[in-house]
């Protein structure tokens, strides 16, 4: 089996983003792998451990600091990457899912990749469309929010986590694209003699232009603010004050 | 109607001789009604200003490493410099000892009572003035250290000084106690980074605070009360000078099999991360092994080979060159087999786990049993002999060792425990005291690189200074503090 990952470079998720000229500020923010996508290629990974899959292949768009977060899915055991060069704003500004699903899809024809591995969604445009839109577009089997992977005579079959409770899913036909949720896997640290073999993998780089892709935003963000800040509780001198402050200002009391 | 505990003190006082500076705790005024009520008028009628009653004072009575508990049955809680000067006033007049208290998070006890002193605690001091374009950060004593990290983070600023107990530590604290912390070698000590403080003398005078990063206009006062643990003067407000924050951090988690291997590593990374590298924490696999148990997994597997441990961090202005140097620095540790296993931190997550685990040595370690702590400066080459002396010396107690330090600074956290018992076996103690300090002294060392004096090691003070130091010393404390009421029984060996 011939496994595709997706490694979404975005704003590293213990910073605090910030606005500034009337959208999210990037410049010398600190930016790393998507959470989400390090899952993923932890899955990937794993099922190359276990022969079930011969080959993986990580897939980075941005960019030429992608090349880093490639480095990452490589040191965690891909075995090459592929990097989409442009320098469109991928964080839901310029380049979006549809766009991206259409460059995915571009991929697995090329590569004839059986399996596409991507993070449920990327923390900085928390759209959760790409694996959606791509499966689509490849006509393929999609299973969302995976919790839990294993590979058996019939296929894959995939637990996913939804908000009333826990599906199972056979996918019997391949291409697949499985989208993964947090408690999919523990993604490993990379480790020394893995970063330095890392370097020895080949990456690819490909001009977004060049994949005959349309990259025009469908969508128009109209403006971006940080949320209104969280008003500071106050300390109450007795049950009565409580009492008052809950009826009459809170009115959450009759 | 004030009582007197000893006569010792009236003794020296009348015949004028200075030899009694630093009285006992035994020498302390207990506080009246009437005092109690002064002070209450002192902070403006709050009522929540003032706490009475040893119940509920109890957890202000001991310090962190429950070592020691003290008896005070008053707390004040002064908002404002002024009200502070009034309270020393008042105190000084009527001989009332006072304990200043921040974060209560020191390790030597030296902001909890020894006896019934009042406690004053600078908690409401805690607003943040402000940082300006030259990264001149001005705030009041009482501001929690992790406060004053994030605000000036906020701001593109990196304040010079963290530790382990941010969260609930006092900048205030962390100046009269001259904290060291994790990047003391990169961004220097709190000394070289306060431009200036305002501090209340035992006579309620208010010395100003001076903010500039250049100012050579005489002695410099405000020094004075950098590690002088509270017992000179109240430190109000202080000024620092922040770094910008650096946009490049990387940080590593390596493991080596040999002490020679880690001054192998700490060589290299001198010369191939240079000028990026910020901080470096070596730990042993004792700990490692205990934090791993109880708090924070460990990163690396933790093989019985893997005799040590480094967390080396560094700070930049550009990602691709310090990743690049960081891989040099990495290539050569494998080619020179000085490492045996490491993982490079690939997100800022990954970077805080790695801080995690080391900054739950010290909690780790005093949740497993009661903990002899000692904090010493030593050659950095003698780190394992010296711990494999004092192992030895050991042998016959029931105790688990715990070591890890800044090793840059040649700064040694030396820990023994007694595991299930929490409180302290004399037998152990009169094993390890003074002959640890001994070994230290012999081999030039400090036997207090960061963590202070207190009620701990006072006593010891006589092993290190000549006699014409401590003297001068003691002119110093009674030129600051001439009736001996501030933090009494602390610091200097009582006489």
């Amino acid at each position: 089996m011939k496994i595709l990952v997706g490694v979404k470079r975005v704003v590293d998720y213990a910073v605090k983003v910030r606005v500034a000229g009337g959208t999210v500020e990037l410049n010398n923010v600190k930016q790393s792998m998507n959470p989400f996508c390090e899952i993923a290629v932890e899955e990937a990974v794993r099922l190359k451990e276990n022969k079930h899959a011969d080959e993986v292949v990580a897939v980075s768009i941005g960019p030429k600091q992608c090349t880093e977060t490639l480095r990452t899915a490589l040191a965690m055991g891909c075995d090459r990457g592929i990097h989409v060069m442009t320098d469109m704003r991928t964080d839901y500004m310029q380049l979006q899912p549809f766009a991206v699903a259409h460059i995915f899809q571009k991929l697995v024809e090329k590569e004839q990749s059986d399996l596409i591995l991507v993070g449920k969604q990327g923390i900085d445009s928390d759209c959760g469309h790409t694996g959606p839109f791509l499966a689509g577009l490849l006509n393929a089997p999609q299973v969302t929010f995976a919790a839990k992977l294993q590979v058996n005579d019939k296929g894959l079959l995939v637990e996913r986590e939804t908000d009333s409770g826990t599906e199972t899913i056979q996918v019997k036909q391949f291409p697949a694209v499985v989208t993964c949720d947090l408690r999919l896997n523990e993604p490993r640290y990379a480790t020394l003699p893995n970063i330095m073999k890392a370097k020895k993998k080949p990456v690819e780089t490909i001009k977004a232009e060049d994949l005959g892709v349309d990259l025009t935003p469908l969508v128009e963000v109209v403006e971006v603010m940080e949320p209104p800040p969280r008003k500071e509780g106050i300390i109450v001198g007795s049950v009565d004050e409580l009492i008052d402050k809950l009826r009459n200002e809170a009115k959450v009391l009759k | 109607m004030h009582r007197l505990a000893s006569l010792r003190s009236v003794a020296s006082r009348c015949v004028g001789v200075v030899r009694n500076v630093h009285t006992s705790a035994a020498d302390y005024r207990i506080p009246t009604k009437e005092n109690v009520a002064a002070f209450r008028t002192l902070l403006d009628d709050d009522a929540s200003a003032l706490m009475q009653g040893k119940s509920d004072l109890e957890h202000r009575n001991v310090d962190w490493t429950h070592h020691y508990k003290g008896q005070s049955e008053l707390l004040l809680k002064p908002s404002t410099a002024a009200q502070i000067s009034k309270i020393l006033v008042y105190c000084n007049e009527h001989r009332i000892p006072i304990v200043t208290q921040a974060g209560k998070t020191g390790l030597v006890g030296g902001s909890v009572p020894m006896g019934q002193e009042v406690i004053l605690s600078t908690e409401r001091l805690n607003h943040i003035h402000g940082i300006d374009s030259s990264g001149i950060l001005k705030s009041q004593a009482g501001c929690i250290l992790q406060d004053l990290q994030t605000y000036c983070a906020e701001r593109s600023f990196l304040f010079p000084v963290d530790l382990g107990a941010k969260g609930t530590c006092q900048i205030g604290g962390n100046v009269a106690t001259n904290a060291g912390g994790q990047y003391y070698y990169r961004y220097g000590s709190i000394a070289a980074n306060l431009l200036g403080m305002e501090v209340v003398l035992a006579d309620g005078r208010i010395l100003q605070c001076r903010s500039n990063i250049k100012d050579n206009t005489g002695y410099k006062v405000h020094q004075m009360f950098v590690g002088s643990e509270g017992t000179l003067g109240i430190i109000t407000e202080v000024s620092f000078l922040c770094p910008p924050l650096p946009t490049s951090k990387q940080a590593v988690f390596l493991a080596c099999r040999t002490y020679s291997d880690v001054l192998k590593v700490m060589k290299e990374a001198k010369s191939s991360l240079g000028e990026v590298m910020a901080a470096f924490e070596w730990m042993d696999q004792a700990i490692v092994r205990l934090v791993d148990e109880r708090h924070v997994r460990c990163p690396l597997p933790i093989h019985d080979e893997y005799r040590y441990f480094l967390l080396i961090e560094t700070h930049g202005s550009n990602e691709h060159h310090d990743l690049e140097k960081m891989e040099g620095f990495l290539d050569k540790l494998l080619s020179n087999a000085a490492v045996a296993d490491g993982v490079l931190a690939q997100d800022l997550t990954q970077m805080q786990s790695f801080w995690k685990l080391r900054e739950s040595a010290n909690p780790v370690m005093a949740g497993a049993g009661y903990t002899y702590k000692y904090d010493v400066s030593l050659p950095i080459e003698c780190f394992e002999e010296f711990a494999e002396h004092m192992k030895q010396h050991l042998t016959a107690c029931l105790v688990v060792h715990g070591d890890w330090g800044h090793i840059l600074d040649g700064n040694l956290h030396f820990n023994v425990c007694t595991p299930g018992v929490t409180t302290v076996d004399e037998q152990v103690l009169a094993r390890l005291e003074p002959y640890l300090f001994e070994q230290v002294m012999l081999r030039n060392g400090s036997i207090s690189a960061e963590h202070g004096l207190g009620q701990s090691k006072n006593k010891y003070l006589t092993m290190v200074h000549d006699e014409a130091t401590l003297v001068t010393m003691r002119q110093v404390k009674r030129l600051f503090d001439p009736n001996c009421i501030l933090n009494p029984g602390k610091y200097l060996p009582v006489a």
